[in-house]
């Protein structure tokens, strides 16, 4: 049997005792050293890294089975809590602090033996679609360094672009795991709101956040979905149903598979490369025995406009724990008002204090029900109308982009440009509903284009299913010899 | 442009959000505000009268444990990441400021 994936065979041969987890390591910290210029790495964490591997090595040595993602390197996004090392958010205002506890995915990725070996680059406390809100300076496209990566999780999907790591987690309020995967042209997936524990993940908007894998392909990202979701009693929006297995689900193939495109977010506002990517892969599918069919779901053209009142909201909340009095920056004042002002305006970026106004005052009494109460409205209707649409399809399509990776600086003085990256990504965090973004060949100059899988709530097996099959219909398509489905090189 | 955040108003929400702005900054983030907010002009112009709001997308309720003292964190390895400390406890700048 050929391994679907990176870290599928680096586990296999670590576990059959073919490789060593030491020699794997040593590579992947060689590819993030002579990737540097890319900037996906805030951390790199070489010397526990090598620890770890050591006593992987030792433990095939006993005879012992270190787990499923035996010796695969990880790349953390970098509001993902680490004990005692750095967890900075990409913000000033966290930069140096050392959380005193791990977030459960650490916990659940070394019980399955993976290993961790850095922290990547993200736009500040996650809000963003391009990494350029970074406070350390933006990460670059593999693809192509004079574009963006996409965001917020953008040192995470050059990381796995770059062949660096073959796994990165990240995180996803609005599209921030499947946007960047796919600018990138590497698999991103969010599960569904409550599969993997948030508990350790730094909170932007906690109704919306979720943990994801960023992976090669889809059968990895399978895998280490299946080691890092599980109930967590830790995190009080932790789903009790156990994640399964995946692996049954993605040789299935579509026949007799519901596709739905939605037509709401494929039509107005999309590229045409990308339209053209989207139409490509429903064919493909259709090819495969899938029925294929154009769905309407009418709320979704709101969800952007709901999206943007409800994660500021919920930020402004999250936000306001960072006060300079218990960790991080601190900028001395005579009053503890003033530093706390002082510490606030110098540690946060303008995105975050944009992100934090909108949210107060969406929030704020006078403007609550027109804004916030409002959005939360639109909220039932794209769960309505998801519902609706689910009982006609078992899956959904659209594209995970409306454009390819854009130019450093194209949106930074516009923020509503900016947000509209997120278009087609925020209604699966509205809903819970679990999507992943599979590369589906290339758009404008090349460039990679990214085709998103949506499925109802606990659904990932079937988005799974559906996700496989579109990207062996891609590997079908492809010339002979060209690789696999890392986009990018490390030295570009 | 129609005015639907004014520059008083963004004063007022950096105010009560803990964030100093100066004169440029509180122009250039009054105009980017607005175009979101126009933006989200469609939501606030819908017709939502009877439809229940969703803060959430699964029905939580409470989770409760057993009353009993588990998993606190090192006392002494939390206030190490401190600022600053004194006898055990966080220590900030005086609340009212210079004793008079």
């Amino acid at each position: 049997m050929t391994a679907a994936g990176p870290a599928l065979a680096i586990a296999a041969a670590v576990r059959g005792g073919e490789r060593s987890a030491t020699s794997v390591v040593e590579e992947s910290l060689a590819a993030i050293a002579s990737g540097a210029e890319l900037a996906a790495f805030n951390t790199v964490t070489a010397e526990a890294a090598l620890a770890r591997a050591r006593r992987i090595d030792d433990a095939v040595a006993a005879g012992e089975d270190p787990g499923c993602l035996a010796g695969v390197p990880v790349a953390l996004k970098d509001n993902i809590c680490t004990r005692g090392v750095a967890t900075t958010c990409s913000s000033r205002i966290l930069e140096g602090w050392e959380p005193p506890y791990d977030a459960t995915v650490v916990g659940r990725l070394n019980a399955a033996g993976g290993i961790v070996v850095g922290k990547t680059n993200m736009d500040e406390f996650a809000m963003g679609s391009s990494t350029e809100n970074s406070a350390f300076g933006p990460t670059l496209n593999p693809c192509d360094p004079a574009r963006v990566p996409g965001g917020s999780s953008g040192g995470s999907a050059a990381a796995v672009a770059a062949a660096m790591t073959p796994v990165a987690l990240g995180s996803d309020t609005g599209g921030s795991i499947r946007q960047p995967a796919a600018l990138c042209g590497v698999v991103g997936m969010k599960p569904t709101y409550g599969r993997v524990s948030r508990y350790g993940l730094v909170a932007f908007a906690s109704s919306l956040d979720q943990i994801g894998p960023i992976t090669c392909t889809v059968a990895d990202a399978a895998l280490v979905y299946s080691a890092i979701a599980g109930h967590d009693p830790l995190d009080s929006t932790s789903i009790p149903e156990p994640a399964g297995d995946m692996s049954g689900a993605l040789g299935e193939g579509v026949a007799g598979l519901r596709v739905g495109i939605v037509a709401e977010l494929s039509g107005e506002g999309i590229d045409g490369d990308v339209s053209a990517r989207l139409g490509a892969a429903a064919e493909s599918l259709a090819s495969l025995g899938a029925e294929v069919g154009e769905v309407s779901v009418p709320a979704a053209v709101y969800g952007l406009s709901a999206y943007f009142l409800i994660a500021p909201a919920e930020a402004s909340s999250n936000l306001a724990r960072y006060d300079g009095v218990r960790y991080g920056l601190r900028v001395p004042a005579a009053t503890a008002a003033d530093m706390n002002v002082a510490t606030r305006t110098a540690g946060f970026g303008d995105e975050v204090k944009r992100r934090i106004m909108l949210g107060t005052f969406a929030l704020s009494a006078g403007y609550y029900d027109a804004y916030y109460g409002k959005a939360l409205k639109v909220r039932t209707l794209v769960l309505r109308d998801f519902a609706a649409a689910y009982e006609r399809f078992d899956v959904l399509l659209a594209p995970t982009s409306p454009t390819v990776a854009f130019r450093f600086g194209e949106r930074t003085g516009n923020p509503l440009a900016m947000y509209l990256s997120d278009a087609c990504t925020v209604a699966s965090n509205l809903a819970g509903h679990p999507a992943i973004s599979v590369p589906a060949g290339s758009g404008a100059d090349g460039l990679p284009v990214g085709v998103q899988v949506m499925a109802p709530a606990l659904g990932e097996a079937v988005m799974f299913r559906a996700a496989a099959a579109l990207e062996r219909a891609q590997a079908d398509r492809r010339p002979a010899g060209s690789g696999g489905a890392t986009a990018g090189s490390a030295s570009p | 442009m129609t005015e639907r955040i004014s520059r008083d108003d963004v004063a007022h929400v950096a105010w009560l959000a803990r964030l100093s702005l100066r004169a440029d900054e509180l122009e250039r983030f009054t105009l980017q505000l607005g175009d979101v907010l126009d933006h989200a002009a469609d939501v606030a112009a819908l017709d939502l009268e009877g439809v229940p709001p969703t803060s959430h997308p699964y029905p939580v309720g409470n989770v409760l444990r057993a009353d009993v003292p588990d998993g606190a964190l090192d006392r002494a390895e939390v206030l190490a990441q401190a600022p600053e400390t004194e006898e055990g406890q966080f220590r900030v700048p005086p609340v009212r400021g210079e004793a008079p």
